[in-house]
């Protein structure tokens, strides 16, 4: 909203200035009025749009078409770097914030600061002033003409203006930044009370304690039962528990292998799965010799 | 994709084109109509395409000669039509829009990414001015003072394609890759773009043209060395490739932000990264190699000859084509890295790397504008002054060791240490094989006990004995 009120002023004044000076290009007229209707409904966008995502994409498009329109009126510096400075890298972590904290449309809209909504309107009527005022003083100057500005390409000139003529107001704004950074950093830093514990302890710990050492085998997959919850087998035609998420078994969705085999019409599996290992020739398989009937009675394993 | 690149170019050429006419030494588009720039562009839609097909032949085919195999052999004359076939693969098959997916977004994503990669080579100088049909021209579409912050821009813009895809698939491990790549690309632009600062310092220009004429005398690559490394590290990471490829691990996230895209959605995600491969190749090319500048021998004859006409073509895509070789070279070499090893190289070494590199030149660029010091002088002091550097780097005395554990060496070997079966640590000796000890008393037994010469046997016993053991380890 407050890019909208910024830019349609603005541009409609530079445009007129240009007009007067009678540079208005019909290519760059054309592109003003293509590009303002997408920058106006963009901006209604940012307000309207239920998904914060859509909103910040909104303030995207504002964004790049406010460049387009700079690089138009031969400000190609200004338009460059506020594509890589807001849309490359402020948006950016706006998204980034957005995507991790999973803003969604059915969070709370309840303020919880209270007179919010107040100090709000106080501080949009203030910019609204200073932006009057800017239009107000601004349209008293008499135009130089974009060669002029331009005599010594556009870098050079606006590098003229900042780090000549307004090189304080630069560095205050610079210490402000710094300021505000090292004040962030502030706020997040936290103490390390224990001692960092690297790859290596952790790996030596994890050997220590005993586990496994390699990741959990996946579940089965077999062909009639391609399922997160029924467990892989072992060697010897064994299920193996731990295969099985954890979070599964805890809820008790864990189906045996006994019920799949039973499904497919297998019914004699769950003797041999549940019988004991007696060594080799029984019908369980042991070592590399396979278990003479498979557990989803597709076929029969030689 | 052809109506976006030639818009923009006619927009950029249109609207920005007269400032540079005016520069000194940058390329003169004042001949340039708009049919040149609609030819121009649809040229170089036409050379991206046809250069990602044999850029997918080329880098399976020397990743697979680097891991002793002959990689795709079957389709075409040396599998050239092997990318070419995928590519038909990926078109014809069933496109899936994913339920959970956030459609606007999931579609668009794909398109963002290609379009912004195609955008770059718009301001990239192929070569000189050449004369078509009595059309003199340059072999670059457009070019204006801030063009390579242009092309950092779109590349800026580039990336939402890769965050808005992950995001919008509605699924944790591509969300979990578009937020890496996220933090990827804000942290490495930011050593890229600072790596090319140097660059504007001594070329003293943004203009891609411009900045290849000043490299007349001596390519960038060579004064700016330390920026030209920076470069090629974060255009690795710029470009999510191994060893940089953490936003797309196979391993950890499927195939990250592109896990939920099939057919022509993923071929479009698939071509946009390698038009950036080629895009930052095009890059490195320009700021550090010279751009279309034939290389020292070939310069120097006949009066610069190989500088003109259609020959720097030629040398610009042979050191582009060098630069693609590096990519798979580091792919086919380096492992991938851990997230936080990565994060830390970005911030805490390339960053201020960067920036520290940034200061030098300034100071030096500043001496020599306000002293007037001639470049030799300023050379030999710089010279003089690294040598003393290095010089007192001797003087600085080694970081001490850290307080030693217990050394293996002094420690009794435990072949089951934490309850493993383990080798012996250096300098740990095996104790002696109760087999060999066995074989030795028999040997002995039997030279004190044989009638023939006994220092004939004597000999000969520990000898075979050795050779025995030998062939029982590389049995074990």
């Amino acid at each position: 909203m407050t890019a909208l009120h910024l830019a349609s002023p603005g541009l409609a004044a530079a445009a007129g200035t240009l007009a007067e000076t009678g540079r208005t290009s019909a290519g760059e007229a054309l592109l003003f009025w293509c590009l303002a209707p997408i920058m106006v409904l963009a901006a209604l966008g940012l307000v309207f749009a239920r998904r914060a995502v859509y909103a910040a994409m909104s303030v995207v498009v504002v964004m790049v078409s406010l460049a387009i329109l700079y690089v138009a009126q031969e400000a190609p510096f200004l338009g460059v770097v506020q594509v890589i400075v807001y849309t490359g890298a402020v948006m950016m972590l706006f998204l980034f914030v957005l995507m991790l904290v999973g803003v969604d449309a059915s969070d709370s809209l309840v303020e919880t600061i209270k007179g919010q909504r107040w100090i709000g309107w106080l501080f949009g009527l203030g910019l609204a002033g200073v932006l009057v005022g800017v239009v107000l003083t601004a349209s008293g100057i008499a135009p130089q003409g974009l060669d002029a500005a331009n005599a010594d390409t556009n870098p050079v000139g606006l590098a003229r203006i900042i780090f000549g003529d307004y090189v304080f107001a630069l560095e205050v704004v610079g210490v402000l930044l710094i300021t505000a950074a090292v004040g962030a950093l502030v706020f997040t830093h936290r103490e390390r009370l224990t001692r960092k514990v690297g790859q290596k302890e952790r790996a030596d710990a994890r050997v220590a304690a005993g586990t496994s050492l390699v990741p959990l085998p996946a579940p089965g997959v077999y062909a009639r039962s391609n399922a997160m919850d029924v467990p892989a087998l072992d060697a010897q035609g064994r299920p193996i528990d731990a295969s099985v998420s954890r979070v599964l078994r805890v809820r008790g969705q864990e189906r045996s292998v006994d019920e799949v085999a039973a499904d497919n019409g297998a019914g004699d599996a769950a003797r041999y799965l549940d019988a004991p290992d007696t060594g080799p020739g029984t019908t369980g398989g042991v070592g590399s010799t396979p278990p003479q009937r498979s557990i989803t009675g597709e076929e029969t394993v030689q | 994709m052809i109506l976006s690149a030639s818009t923009a170019g006619t927009l950029l050429g249109g609207a920005v084109g007269l400032p540079t006419s005016a520069a000194v030494r940058g390329a003169d588009f004042s001949q340039d109509n708009p049919w040149v720039w609609l030819i121009k562009a649809v040229l170089i839609i036409v050379f991206l395409l046809t250069s990602v097909l044999i850029a997918i032949w080329f880098e399976r085919k020397v990743v697979a000669r680097m891991q002793i195999r002959p990689g795709p052999n079957v389709h075409g004359p040396f599998g050239l039509l092997q990318s070419l076939a995928d590519a038909m693969k990926l078109l014809l098959k069933e496109d899936i829009n994913v339920k959970a997916s956030d459609k606007l977004i999931y579609i668009v994503a794909p398109m963002i990414s290609v379009f912004c990669s195609l955008l770059v080579f718009a301001v990239i100088p192929f070569g000189p001015e050449v004369s078509v049909f009595g059309v003199v021209t340059p072999l670059q579409l457009t070019d204006f003072p801030v063009a390579v912050l242009y092309i950092l821009a779109v590349t800026a813009l580039g990336v939402y394609g890769i965050v808005l895809g992950g995001w919008s698939s509605g699924s944790t491990y591509p969300l979990l890759g578009s937020v890496r790549s996220t933090a990827q690309v804000i942290s490495y632009e930011l050593a890229m773009g600072l790596s090319l600062v140097s660059v504007f310092l001594l070329a003293g220009s943004m203009s891609t043209s411009q900045i290849v004429d000043s490299q007349t005398q001596v390519w960038w690559f060579l004064p700016l060395a330390p920026a030209f490394v920076i470069y090629l590290i974060s255009m690795v990471g710029e470009v999510n490739r191994l060893p940089f490829d953490l936003p797309e691990a196979e391993g950890e996230l499927v195939s990250g932000f592109m896990t939920e895209y099939s057919s022509m959605k993923f071929a479009w995600f698939f071509l946009a990264e390698y038009i950036n491969m080629i895009n930052v190749s095009a890059i490195a090319t320009t700021l550090f190699f010279g751009g279309w500048r034939a290389p020292w021998p070939l310069s120097a004859i006949n009066d610069g000859m190989f500088n003109e006409g259609w020959w720097p073509v030629l040398w610009f895509l042979a050191k582009m084509w060098m630069f693609m070789f590096m990519f798979v070279w580091v792919r086919g070499t380096l492992l991938r890295f851990r997230y936080d090893q990565f994060m830390k190289i970005g911030w805490k070494i390339l960053i201020p790397a960067a920036l520290g590199w940034i200061v030098l030149v300034a100071v030096v660029q500043s001496v020599r504008q306000f002293t007037d010091t001639d470049l030799r002088t300023l050379l030999i002091v710089l010279g003089a002054i690294a040598l003393v550097g290095i010089g007192a780097s001797f003087l600085i005395p080694e970081k001490k060791a850290p307080p030693a554990e217990p050394r293996a060496k002094d420690q009794p070997f435990d072949a089951f240490a934490d309850g493993y079966p383990v080798p012996p640590l250096p300098g740990q000796q095996l104790p002696p094989s109760p087999r060999r000890l066995r074989a030795r008393a028999a040997a002995d037994a039997a030279a004190r006990s044989g009638a023939g010469s006994p220092t004939l046997t004597v000999e000969a016993a520990p000898s075979t004995d050795q050779h025995d053991d030998g062939e029982e380890e590389t049995r074990g």
